[in-house]
């Protein structure tokens, strides 16, 4: 068996407070750095914004969901009150939309609300029982008392050697290659 | 403009001040001949235009009192406005003499078509109605000057700790306003159908002020926001959060307006029912359409998205739009319940709404002038902007 280069998933960076890892957040995607991810144990304000990228499609979904779920609310009671059940309730029409109302309501927030929960958990790749960083031994630290900023191999720009020097340059604790 | 408005801080205010005043003139020559020659028609088109009116500065103080309430820098940017809006109430209380002395001729329990039972006319009766609207305009104005009062005093002093007066006198105004609407709406526009009642009206009428309220808060604020004091300071934080509380509003009205609708529709007894009866003919379907589209729909849709919030033009018609709508929807309130000779679309609306917004105007817009936009020690930066 002939040795091989492992290819990496990325090189990843510890910072020991929250504020190092944004500013190194930050200063990564001033650089052009496009495809890069942080790690943290506790929720931080702007993250979000200094790592991920343009708009989230989840909005879409959600309005499209609700519409479906609206859409699916009216059409079972319509089919139920007025083709397979017809009941004759107070000499009012068979198709009474105000009756309908509070049902539609609902199926649209049902519909909103399930699709807000499964599309984030599909548009984040979740649930994710393996992760190339689990391979770095002190990212287990990541869910206790470190933070981290890892830029990856597929970045357009993404250089093993010149990224690693980049993020020595943001006074990280550790730099550390991810095998993939 | 040959002023750089930077020193006059009234100057904007004042040139809406002249336009408004040439015209004013003529409508309210228009309506007082309109008096002359059939007084119950000028007397329900002068209710309208009333309600339309008065909606403003009576939701302002709910507003005002809100903002103290919550904080945030929405309320501080438009507190302003909103202050101004409440120091007019003397003028609106003012204008409600006419409806106060015409009171016999305008509601049927007062003028013969419809005899209230006893202890229905111990509330229905003409002495009664004057004296309540007396006591609402008391309660508003009372509050009202202490919380403008307050602020010029925060203005010239400064004084720690104020936020927490502010709140102790904000929230049993909330509370005052809640009672009084409640009952004003009973008395000004539920009694023109003195069989129909609905214990939903008066939120639905005082959610309904509220909206008018912010959307003209709203419009102040982006007419002026390319000027001193407010030019650069108000960005696009405000105008998200301005967004997305006049989506909330939006909705609290729509969810108020169809429960009372469904909770009448099933119920279908003979006392309520007639209320959407005789609105489901003529032109009144129609209205009622074009009022849920343009109160409802069309805001909710562009106010759901990020950038509709954030940008000033389609927040600005967005506002334009629901005030035009709130008149639209006071009309389908009021005149299909007084027909005046069997007519219910008259004349008299025409000029009774310019010769009333018009002078309320004018008046807003001194008072507007006579302090600066801002308050002068609040912070008015959006939470999120204070970091980085």
């Amino acid at each position: 068996m002939t040795p091989r280069e492992i290819p990496i998933y990325g090189i990843v960076a510890e910072f020991a407070s929250p504020a190092d890892l944004l500013e190194a957040a930050r200063a990564t995607k001033q650089a052009g750095y496009t495809r890069t991810d942080a790690y943290s144990p506790l929720p931080i304000e702007g993250l979000a914004g200094a790592v991920g990228g343009g708009h989230s499609k989840l909005p879409v979904l959600v309005f499209l969901g609700g519409l479906i779920g609206g859409a699916s609310g009216y059409l079972l009671q319509y089919y139920t009150a007025v083709h397979s059940y017809p009941f004759n309730i107070g000499g009012r029409p068979l198709h009474s939309w105000p009756a309908f109302i509070p049902v539609t309501f609902e199926c649209t927030i049902l519909g909103a609300a399930l699709t807000a929960i499964f599309g984030m958990l599909a548009l984040n790749g979740l649930p994710m029982p393996y992760h190339p960083l689990f391979h770095v031994g002190r990212f287990a630290r990541a869910s206790r008392d470190k933070f981290f900023l890892c830029i990856e191999a597929r970045d357009p720009i993404f250089d093993a050697a010149r990224t690693r020097a980049f993020l020595e340059t943001l006074s990280p604790t550790a730099v550390e290659e991810v095998p993939s | 403009m040959a002023s750089d408005g930077t020193t006059h801080g009234g100057t904007p205010a004042q040139q809406l001040s002249l336009i408004n005043l040439l015209g004013a003139v003529l409508p309210i020559g228009l309506l007082a001949w309109a008096f002359a020659m059939n007084p119950p028609a000028a007397l329900r088109s002068y209710l309208w235009a009333f309600c339309v009116v008065a909606a403003v500065p009576c939701g302002s103080l709910a507003l005002l009192a809100l903002q103290h309430l919550t904080g945030g820098a929405w309320g501080v940017t438009m507190r302003r406005p909103l202050e101004a809006a409440v120091r007019t109430l003397p003028l609106v209380a003012l204008l409600f003499v006419p409806l106060a002395l015409g009171a016999h001729i305008l509601y049927p329990w007062a003028n013969g078509s419809y005899t209230a039972p006893y202890p229905k006319s111990l509330y229905l009766n003409v002495p009664a109605f004057q004296l309540r609207a007396g006591v609402y305009f008391a309660v508003w104005i009372v509050l009202g000057t202490v919380l403008n009062y307050w602020s010029t005093r925060q203005d010239r002093e400064n004084p720690p700790d104020f936020d927490r007066r502010f709140r102790l006198i904000a929230g049993p105004t909330l509370g005052l306003y809640g009672l009084t609407i409640t009952f004003a709406s009973i008395d000004w526009v539920m009694s023109l159908e003195p069989m129909w009642f609905s214990s939903i009206f008066g939120v639905l009428f005082g959610v309904g002020q509220i909206l008018s309220a912010f959307v003209f808060a709203i419009l102040m604020v982006l007419l002026f926001s390319d000027r001193p004091p407010l030019r650069g300071v108000i960005r696009a934080g405000h105008l998200r959060d301005y967004g997305s509380l006049l989506l909330a509003f939006v909705m609290i009205w729509m969810y108020l307006s169809i429960s009372q609708f469904i909770l009448i529709w099933s119920a279908n007894l003979k006392e309520e029912a007639p209320y959407y009866v005789e609105r489901s003919h003529g032109i009144w379907p129609i209205m009622a359409g074009l009022v849920v589209l343009a109160q409802f729909f069309t805001p909710f849709l562009v106010l759901l998205t990020r950038d509709g919030k954030r940008n000033a033009r389609s927040l600005g018609w967005v506002a334009g739009m629901v005030l035009a709508a709130r008149a639209a929807e006071l009309y389908w309130f009021i005149a299909p319940a007084r027909p005046v000779d069997h007519h219910t679309l008259l004349w008299s609306d025409l000029v009774a709404l310019p010769a009333l917004a018009g002078p309320w105007f004018l008046f807003f817009t001194w008072q507007l002038s006579r302090r600066p936009l801002l308050p002068l020690h609040v912070d008015p930066t959006p939470a999120e902007d204070h970091h980085g």
